[in-house]
C-alpha cells in the first residue's frame, strides 16, 4: 500500500459542502474549520475555543452535528458538509431566525450559527422538543451574552411554529 | 504554540490489517485517530507527541454492535450517540447509556468513542466507571494476533494502560447479565453537559428479602483510574440496609479512595460527595427491596 503522501504533501480532497461539490488542497491534519473559513471562505463558521467546548464551529457532518475544529479534514473526504451558510434553504430557517429576533436569542452572534446548526439538528429529530430536549440539544453550545434562556425560548417557538404549519 | 497541520501525516486506509501493520511497522510513531474528540485538542494545542496518525474512524468493523445470546459486543470505535440510540444497550446497560448522555454535548456525542474513551484513560472520564462494574471485556487486536482482557486490568495507574504501541482496542464485550439490578448514575460537575466531573458513580445491586445478595460499586475522578470500590463492595454484601451500614459504607469507602484537589475540585469535596453518592444508591436499592 502507499501508506499516503508524506509530511509536508497536501492532498486533494474531494467532498460536498452544501450541495456542492468541492475539491481542495490541504493537508490531511488540517481542521475542517479552517478549511471552510479560508479555503472555502466560508466564514459563517465561526471559532470560539477551539477545543470542541463551545460548539461555535458547528456544522452538519453527513447529517451530524459536529464541532469542526474537531475533525481533520481528510475525515471529511467523501463526506456531505453543512455549514450556516447552507441553511438559507431549510424550512427551519425563517421560523428559527424570526423566533430568533423575536425572543432577543441572538446579540454578539459569534454563538449564533452553531446554535442554529444545534437547533435544526435537534427539531429534524424532534418535532415537538420539551424544554429538556432543548437544552441537552443546545448544552454543547456556549453563548456569552443571552444568559441562554432567549435562545431555548426561540427554538421553542420556532418548533411550535413549524407544527402550526 | 499553535500546531503546524504541514508537519503532520494522516493517512486513511479504511482497512483493518493495513492500520495494525502500520501500527506494526513503526509501534512507537503512528497514533491511531477515531473521532477526534481528545486528540484534535492536543493536536491544536501543539501537544501530540506523535507526527503520523493513521485514521480508524472510516473502519466498519469497528463500528458495529453485535448482540449475541450472553453478551453485546461494542466496537471501539462506537459513538455515545450510536450507544444512547441502540436498544439493547439502553435498556440492559442504562449506567453505560446514561453516561454516554453525559460526556460532552451533541456534537462530542456524535464524534467520541467508547474505544477512545478507554485508550484515552483519564481517571474522570464518564463512560469508564459504568464498564467496570458490568464487567467489561476488552478486546486488543494487533498484527501479533488478538487478546482479551478482563476491562478492570487495563488500567495500571494514571494514564497508564496495558495497550502495546502496535496495538488497539478492538471491542469491549459486555455479559448480559445486569438487567435485573437496580441501578443507578450520578454525575457531580459544575454543569451537566461538557462539565468533566468532579465525581461520579456508576452502580448496580440485588436486594432479596432486605439483605444486599450483590453490590457493584465504581467511581470516576477519585483515584489515578476509574476506581471499583472492591472493600465497600465486601462490607455490604450480605448486610441489611440500614443507617449503620450506611455509615460503614461510607467509612469504607474514604479509606479506599484516593481523591485529589485540582482546578475542578478538592480531595475533601469529592470525598464527601462520593459518600453521598453511594448512601443515595444505598436508599434506593433499600427502596427497591422494599417494593419488591
Amino acid at each position: 500500500m502507499n501508506p499516503s503522501p508524506g509530511t509536508g504533501t497536501k492532498c486533494q480532497l474531494l467532498f460536498t459542502v452544501n450541495g456542492e461539490a468541492r475539491k481542495v488542497l490541504a493537508h490531511p491534519m488540517e481542521r475542517l474549520l479552517d478549511v471552510l473559513r479560508n479555503e472555502l471562505a466560508l466564514t459563517g463558521t465561526k471559532e470560539g475555543c477551539g477545543e470542541g467546548e463551545c460548539g461555535s464551529c458547528s456544522v452538519l457532518l453527513d447529517g451530524m452535528l459536529v464541532n469542526s475544529c474537531l475533525v481533520p479534514v481528510a475525515q471529511a473526504t467523501g463526506a456531505s458538509i453543512v455549514t450556516i451558510e447552507g441553511m438559507s434553504a431549510h424550512t427551519l430557517m425563517i421560523p428559527l431566525q424570526e423566533a430568533f429576533l423575536e425572543c432577543g436569542g441572538a446579540q454578539c452572534g459569534i454563538c449564533t450559527p452553531g446554535m442554529i446548526l444545534a437547533a435544526v439538528h435537534l427539531l429534524e429529530k424532534t418535532l415537538e422538543p420539551a424544554p429538556a430536549d432543548i437544552r441537552e440539544g443546545l448544552a454543547g453550545n456556549l453563548c456569552r451574552c443571552t444568559g441562554y434562556q432567549q435562545i431555548f425560548e426561540a427554538v421553542a417557538m420556532a418548533a411550535r411554529r413549524m407544527v402550526r404549519k | 504554540m499553535r500546531a503546524d497541520p504541514a508537519e503532520f501525516r494522516l493517512v486513511s486506509p479504511g482497512d483493518l490489517q493495513v492500520v495494525l501493520s502500520l501500527l506494526a511497522s513503526e509501534p512507537t510513531e503512528w497514533l491511531p485517530i477515531a473521532g477526534g474528540t481528545d486528540l484534535m485538542v492536543l493536536y491544536s494545542a501543539g501537544k501530540l507527541p506523535n507526527r503520523k496518525l493513521v485514521n480508524i474512524w472510516n473502519i466498519p468493523e469497528l463500528r458495529q454492535i453485535e448482540v449475541f445470546p450472553d453478551s453485546v459486543r461494542i466496537g471501539a470505535a462506537c459513538t455515545y450517540t450510536a450507544l444512547r440510540k441502540h436498544d439493547i444497550v439502553s435498556r440492559e446497560f442504562p449506567l453505560l447509556a446514561t453516561a454516554a448522555s453525559w460526556t460532552g454535548g451533541i456534537a462530542n456525542q456524535n464524534r467520541g468513542t467508547l474505544g477512545g474513551n478507554i485508550a484515552n484513560a483519564s481517571p474522570a472520564a464518564d463512560s469508564l466507571p459504568a464498564l467496570l462494574v458490568y464487567d467489561a471485556e476488552v478486546t486488543l487486536i494487533s498484527a501479533r494476533g488478538e487478546r482479551r482482557m478482563a476491562y478492570r486490568d487495563f488500567h495500571s495507574g494514571y494514564k497508564q494502560t496495558a495497550l502495546a504501541a502496535d496495538e488497539l482496542i478492538r471491542d469491549i464485550s459486555l455479559p448480559r447479565r445486569f438487567s435485573e439490578y437496580v441501578s443507578h448514575a450520578r454525575k457531580v460537575g459544575a454543569r451537566n453537559a461538557q462539565a468533566i466531573s468532579k465525581v461520579c458513580l456508576a452502580a448496580l445491586g440485588q436486594i432479596a428479602n432486605g439483605t444486599i445478595r450483590d453490590v457493584r460499586l465504581a467511581l470516576g475522578s477519585v483515584a489515578p483510574i476509574p476506581f471499583r470500590l472492591n472493600e465497600t463492595e465486601r462490607a455490604l454484601t450480605g448486610k441489611k440496609i440500614e443507617p449503620s451500614l450506611i455509615d460503614t459504607a461510607r467509612k469504607s469507602l474514604v479509606k479506599e479512595i484516593r481523591p485529589i484537589d485540582d482546578i475542578r475540585s478538592t480531595a475533601r469535596y469529592r470525598a464527601a460527595v462520593a459518600g453521598n453518592l453511594v448512601s443515595e444508591f444505598l436508599e434506593k436499592l433499600a427502596a427497591a427491596g422494599a417494593n419488591a
